[in-house]
């Protein structure tokens, strides 16, 4: 049985990752998996300046840590729970087989070590900690992108029902994944897909339309398909506004993260400022 | 690299780690200074070694968090070198110090770190304690009740400032208490200055001027190589406890090569070999500190205090940096194992006071922990060779026996084992069953031929039955009593 792993914390879009988890799991016919992670930030400790080391000095200190980490880890595992319970109980009512992983650790190595029978990860625009700072990307998704082999569904801040699906195709192999993925499934077909390339008509774009028309045209749902000049953050953001998609399917991460660090990523700012969810490959 | 790994080890916890670095840089300096003083070398030597050493390691090192600088173990080791042959050879020394550890790190050596015990580990840190204690004895004795009288007070403050406030470092404040006093009395003290030169420039690149010849290399190899071993052992020792104390795993071969290359930029900016220490790991820990900042924060802040207030450093009585020892020495020692003596097994107590009587007898750690070593070795296999069971029952009527094996057959329990059989016994056939026993070395395989040919040679037919994979490799490997001839090559030995 495959599964559709949910990744949830305590920010606000944890509901909505629960929803667009069961959304997922109706369409692909799975169950839920749902994860939330007890990640261990650096923790604050008192503030002891006095330099002087007594008897015994590493055993004391390490019983006052150990307390410390204890009573702190006590705390954040009920209120994972309890986050989880909350959930847990969101998508049974809604008919769905869930099961729940409290988990120690960071995010990605749980969703490495978890995504054998996983059909798709489903996590959040931004974590807990980063609500603040608006149209700011959670630090975890590019990393949990760029380590899985699944596709990840980023889940926006509230749930939309689903009608239109704008597929971002730039030719490359993990948009081309993206239209695999998309038209296998049977369950697709109920939805308006378009694709749009963003780039001006060359041979070598024509060609990767070409390859695009007839797999869409194989597949026999309802389609649109363009090719526009342009830059694609623009191209794509203007087109899901225009189109009223709801949700934006698209390769990820294609560069690596050196140029990221200098040139900025394509997709992080298309997550960012398309406010639809994102479904991404690579 | 991993991005995200490199941003946590570094600002992961800014503000934690630099006020932790600052408080660590104090402490360096009396530390660095009584170290030299140990050594036989200019505070100059100890200062600039910690400086570098902690400055490359917050790079180069595999446990984000822990202090290295210029270290008592290390001191110690270095006496008598300095003491016949002088600076120049100990730079050197340092340098191809660091070359051996850098080796050990690629050779992967730290999974060597296993076969040091629990008991090892605490008589090594109880006997570095001892003789970091009796380090400062010099200073303590043929003096004037001046001295005794600050060294009382230096403890006091160190020891009662933190019960009123543990926002600054109490042993720094003893310092600048104990300095300021003296000067205003006007007390006729030791002081650092009277020790030999301190740094008033920043370190220099400069290569030890020694003749490179085979002679040299004969000189300093030894201590190298001592040098080289202790800084590891105290180096990864030091890790674990910082791997606990934070809760957070560390990169053990990244950290021996990361002490060698410390150690050989020490030795080329005229600072003497270093590793990591244990008391300074543990006060930064204390203070906050857990990432890579906070160590070369210690190491930047302790070259500027050292450049900037080196008039003053000269004038620190030397009883103020007794006092500041002896709280190290303290700090260091484990007292819980003077309780555990009693509790623990006696093989293990014995183990520990072994490490520590040798290494307080000889001044050197590594003779010490290789006593430790050996003699955990050895009191294991007695454990084990006790793990045998020798059966026997007899079968038709009289005429046969049957004995059954079971346990652990290796060169400590061989005697035993052959001692179970009664070859007084006249029978016609024995059956040995070995099929629960284990044959672990030659000594085990010479010990069953041992009994089947004393057997065989009263007249009794032997049968070896049930010879397990593990044993049956080892007999056809190495035994001798199925093959022509066997009788006359055992007894030939």
């Amino acid at each position: 049985m495959t599964k559709v792993l949910a990744c949830i914390d305590a920010s606000i879009y944890g509901l909505s990752v629960c929803d667009h988890a069961a959304w997922a799991a109706r369409l692909l016919a799975a169950d839920v998996e749902l994860l939330h992670v007890l990640d261990r930030a650096p923790d604050a400790v008192a503030t002891d300046m006095s330099g002087s080391i007594g008897l015994g000095a590493h055993e004391h200190l390490l019983d006052n840590l150990t307390r410390l980490d204890e009573e702190r880890g006590r705390l954040r595992m009920e209120r994972g729970r309890a986050l989880l319970e909350g959930a847990e109980a969101r998508l049974r009512s809604e008919g769905l087989t869930v099961e729940t992983r409290l988990r120690h650790g960071g995010l990605v190595d749980n969703v490495t070590e978890l995504e054998g029978d996983t059909r798709l990860v489903v996590l959040g625009k931004r974590g807990e900690a980063a609500d603040f700072a608006k149209l700011h990307l959670g630090g975890s998704v590019e990393q949990v992108v760029r380590s899985t082999t699944r596709p990840v569904l980023v889940a926006s801040r509230a749930f939309k029902p689903i009608r239109r699906i704008l597929l971002a195709y730039d030719g490359g192999a993990s948009s081309r994944k993206a239209i695999d993925f998309l038209l296998t499934d049977p369950a697709f077909k109920a939805f308006d897909v378009h694709v749009v390339m963003a780039g001006t008509a060359r041979a070598e774009n024509e060609a990767h339309m070409a390859w695009a028309e007839s797999r869409l045209k194989a597949w026999g749902g309802a389609y649109t398909l363009a090719l526009r000049a342009g830059a694609p953050e623009t191209i794509i953001s203007d087109y899901v506004k225009a189109a009223e998609i709801d949700l934006l399917a698209m390769g990820a991460y294609g560069h690596s993260p050196v140029r990221r660090f200098i040139v900025g990523s394509t997709t992080t700012a298309m997550i960012r400022t398309c406010l639809v969810p994102v479904l991404l490959f690579r | 690299m991993n991005l995200a790994v490199l941003r946590q080890t570094w600002l992961g916890n800014v503000r934690g780690d630099l006020l932790a670095g600052m408080v660590v840089a104090f402490a360096l300096i009396p530390e660095a200074i009584a170290f030299s003083i140990i050594a036989g070398v200019d505070p100059a030597v100890g200062l600039y070694a910690s400086f570098a050493i902690c400055v490359v390691i917050a790079f180069a090192g595999g446990r984000p968090g822990m202090i290295s600088a210029a270290t008592g173990a290390m001191a110690l080791v270095m006496v008598v070198l300095v003491r016949e042959h002088g600076l120049q050879y100990l730079l050197a020394a340092t340098v191809l110090t660091g070359v051996l550890q850098i080796i050990a790190g690629y050779l992967k050596l730290g999974v060597l770190m296993r076969f040091v015990s629990r008991s090892v580990v605490t008589g090594f840190v109880n006997a570095l304690a001892i003789l970091i204690f009796m380090a400062q004895l010099p200073e303590l004795t043929n003096v004037g009740w001046q001295t005794y009288a600050m060294v009382a007070a230096g403890l006091a403050i160190i020891y009662l400032l933190p019960r009123l406030t543990r926002a600054v470092p109490s042993p720094l404040i003893a310092i600048i208490v104990l300095t300021a006093l003296a000067m205003v009395m006007g007390m006729d003290l030791r002081t650092v200055g009277d020790m030999g030169e301190l740094p008033s420039t920043l370190p220099m690149f400069l290569l030890p001027d020694i003749p490179l010849n085979l002679e040299t290399l004969l000189i300093i190899l030894p201590y190298s190589a001592t040098l080289a071993v202790v800084g590891l052992l105290e180096s990864l020792m030091t890790a674990t406890i910082v791997d606990d104390l934070t809760d957070t795993p560390s990169d053990k071969n990244r950290e021996c090569k990361g002490q060698g290359l410390s150690n050989i930029v020490a030795g080329f900016m005229g600072g003497m070999a270093g590793c990591a220490m244990i008391g300074q790991s543990v006060i930064n820990v204390k203070s906050g500190g857990r990432g890579r900042l906070s160590t070369l924060s210690a190491g930047l802040l302790l070259l500027f205090m050292i450049v900037a207030l080196g008039p003053w450093v000269a004038q620190i009585p030397m009883a103020a940096l007794v006092a500041v020892m002896i709280m190290v020495s303290i700090g260091t020692f484990n007292w819980a194992s003077i309780r555990n003596l009693r509790e623990h097994p006696k093989s293990s107590s014995f183990v520990m006071l072994a490490t520590v009587v040798v290494t307080v007898a000889t001044h050197d750690l590594a003779k010490g922990v290789f006593t430790g070593v050996l003699l955990s070795g050895i009191f294991f296999a007695q454990k084990v060779a006790r793990i045998v069971a020798v059966r026997s029952a007899e079968v038709d009527d009289g005429r046969g026996r049957e004995y059954v094996v079971l346990g652990q057959i290796f060169f400590a329990s061989a005697d035993a084992f052959v001692n179970s059989f009664d070859f007084k016994e006249a029978v016609e056939h024995v059956r040995i069953d070995v099929s629960r026993a284990h044959f672990w070395d030659v000594s085990a395989v010479a010990a069953l031929d041992k009994a089947i040919l004393k057997f065989r040679r009263e007249g009794t037919t032997v049968e070896v039955i049930g010879l397990n994979e593990a044993s049956a490799t080892m007999v056809d490997k190495f035994g001798v009593h199925d093959k022509p001839g066997a009788l006359d090559r055992l007894l030939s030995h």
